[in-house]
């Protein structure tokens, strides 16, 4: 029998039909391998003892009742994150945008001024922690020698665990470029009109920076407010190379701590349970950022989102 | 005098930014004697360019060369390739459930990368790709959230007209995305091709836990072990240092144009 025009017909409108699902697969197959399956199995790890070689054994809870309450290093490699946190967040923040408020006025040379303040992001974390560490170094460091010419003692920065983790705050501040670009594109994107109407009915420039440029700006410091947060705690790279953790655990980061006990003690189900709680601290922390975001952040005209999603 | 505290700054600043890099050049092409000499010498009396190859045979960086120029090349073009079909998906067809599921790609970009890091650690394990560069390319090929994100964001400024043209031609939609937007977003393919080529070059804990031998290293890797092996080289370490972020530099430098022009901002703000 020959082929049916129907069923050819009704062939190439399945075709048709699936050609959309086509062009997204690669992202499906990609989410379901990389993404969704592995965060699924490793929270059925994280119920067992799991080494990498070796019996595993089904232990309920107890990975999280011993992390919450029996391993110090835990809520150690925690607080340290927090305070890093803190001290990362808002400066990586209000740097960025202040670098990027300087950046759109008018000035000459702009362009060269974005390059160079974008220029430590390009560069790899294993090189910006060789480069710190010798800026650093307590005995041939240029950092301590230039505190020297204005007459202050150095500390041992990456010695003295109570300037440890400032100097890897600084190292990281070093590449808040990409914060810097995008709260640039967004300055970018507020109406003139609004500065100029102010100007002219004699609105002082701290009053505008703070009533008109943060509120338009919101939707965006948002945004880099939550990535902020996210690279606080994936920080990993420089303490690992620049410190390895120390002196005294005082830059012993949560990322850390799942290293090691997943590739230096080889306790796979223990670092499970400890990847997931971090991601429940993250999911949270977002959650209520999100949440909080109606109060603080200003959408203009829900008409004009809703024109963009429609595209 | 607001014109002159602006500026005052900015150089400040950049004076700051860019000191550092500076310093890396410096302490790369000085001599022994001067490299520990107390006060630093700013500028050494006889530039030894020699460094650079003496730190680059120190250790088999011609080999490291080889495995990262791999990784970059084969994972540009995979990301390339599905990222681009991935957003034209999302940006041409109305399909039940596109919404959804791109919502669900947008939220896949808050989920740290060290949450997955152990079970796609055993993921590689049980598919025999610890040390090999497999799992620093394969995952390439199935397209990144940002990337779907940015590409779907220039796609939808191309009027539909186009497409519907081609269409009345006899185009079918493989030809459309391959003859018409390919090259149509070829400034986004320039931006997305940067940031992965920097990522994947740049990338150390990656390479870090997925590779043992020394002759699969990748460059950043080779950089590290010179902390481990040879303490003190610091003059090693600056000029693997600064050979390390010469390509970065120079490919920023050429598109600089399309990461400046805002492309970034108006994928952002969605």
């Amino acid at each position: 029998m020959g082929t049916n025009p129907d069923s050819a017909a009704q062939r190439s409108r399945t075709l048709e039909k699936l050609t959309p699902y086509l062009f997204i697969s690669p992202w499906i197959l990609g989410f379901l391998a990389f993404t969704l399956g592995p965060l699924l199995f490793s929270l059925v790890m994280s119920f067992y003892d799991w080494p990498v070689v070796g019996e595993r054994t089904f232990i309920g809870i107890e990975n999280y009742e011993i992390m919450l309450t029996q391993d110090p290093l835990f809520w150690d490699s925690l607080w340290v994150t927090i305070k890093f946190g803190l001290f990362f967040v808002p400066f990586n923040i209000i740097l960025g945008l202040l670098l990027a408020v300087l950046l759109n006025q008018r000035v000459i040379g702009s362009g060269i001024f974005r390059t160079i303040f974008y220029l430590p992001s390009v560069i790899s974390g294993v090189a910006l922690v060789t480069i710190w560490a010798w800026i650093y170094s307590h005995e041939y460091g240029i950092l301590n020698f230039l505190l020297g010419l204005a007459g202050i003692e150095g500390p041992n920065w990456l010695g003295d665990p109570s300037w440890s983790l400032l100097a890897i705050v600084v190292a990281s501040l070093w590449g808040l470029g990409g914060t810097m670009l995008i709260l640039l594109t967004g300055l970018q994107s507020i109406p003139k009109e609004l500065y100029e109407a102010a100007k002219i009915s004699g609105v002082p420039a701290w009053a505008r920076l703070l009533f008109i440029t943060i509120p338009m700006l919101s939707p965006m410091l948002l945004f880099t407010f939550i990535t902020s947060i996210i690279a606080a705690f994936q920080q990993l790279t420089i303490a690992l190379l620049l410190t390895g953790g120390g002196p005294l655990e005082s830059t012993y980061f949560f990322a850390m701590y799942i290293y090691d006990n997943a590739f230096k003690h080889f306790e796979m189900g223990f670092a499970a349970a400890n990847s997931w709680v971090m991601f429940l601290i993250i999911l949270a922390l977002s959650l209520f950022v999100m949440k909080s975001s109606s109060a603080w952040v200003y959408y203009e005209g829900e008409m004009k989102n809703k024109e963009n999603a429609d595209g | 005098m607001v014109r002159a505290l602006t500026y005052g700054v900015l150089i400040f600043l950049s004076a700051l930014f860019i000191m550092p890099f500076c310093w890396t050049f410096v302490t790369a092409v000085k001599s022994i004697p001067e490299l520990y000499q107390y006060p630093p010498v700013f500028w050494p009396s006889a530039l030894q360019w020699e460094n650079f190859a003496t730190a680059w045979f120190k250790q088999p960086f011609d080999i490291y060369l080889k495995n990262s120029l791999i990784v970059v090349v084969l994972s540009t073009f995979g990301q390339l390739l599905s990222s681009s079909l991935v957003a034209f998906g999302f940006a041409r067809f109305h399909f039940k459930g596109r919404d959804a599921i791109f919502i669900l790609l947008l939220s896949t970009m808050m989920i740290p990368w060290d949450v997955k890091m152990i079970p796609l650690y055993m993921e590689f394990n049980m598919l025999g790709w610890i040390n090999t560069l497999k799992p620093l390319i394969v995952p390439a090929y199935f397209a990144d959230a940002f990337f779907v994100f940015l590409l779907r964001q220039y796609i939808m400024t191309v009027p539909v007209e186009i497409d519907e043209a081609a269409r009345m031609d006899g185009a079918n939609s493989w030809q459309i995305y391959w003859r018409i937007h390919l090259p149509l977003m070829m400034p986004a393919l320039v931006l997305v091709g940067t940031f992965h080529f920097m990522n994947a070059w740049n990338d150390y804990l990656g390479p870090l836990i997925y590779l043992n031998d020394q002759s699969k290293y990748t460059l950043t890797l080779g950089l590290s072990m010179f902390k481990g092996l040879h303490e003190t080289d610091i003059t090693s370490i600056a000029a693997i240092t600064v050979i390390l972020c010469i390509p970065p530099l120079i490919l920023f430098f050429f598109a600089q144009r399309y990461i400046m022009n805002g492309a970034i901002g108006s994928s952002v703000k969605g």
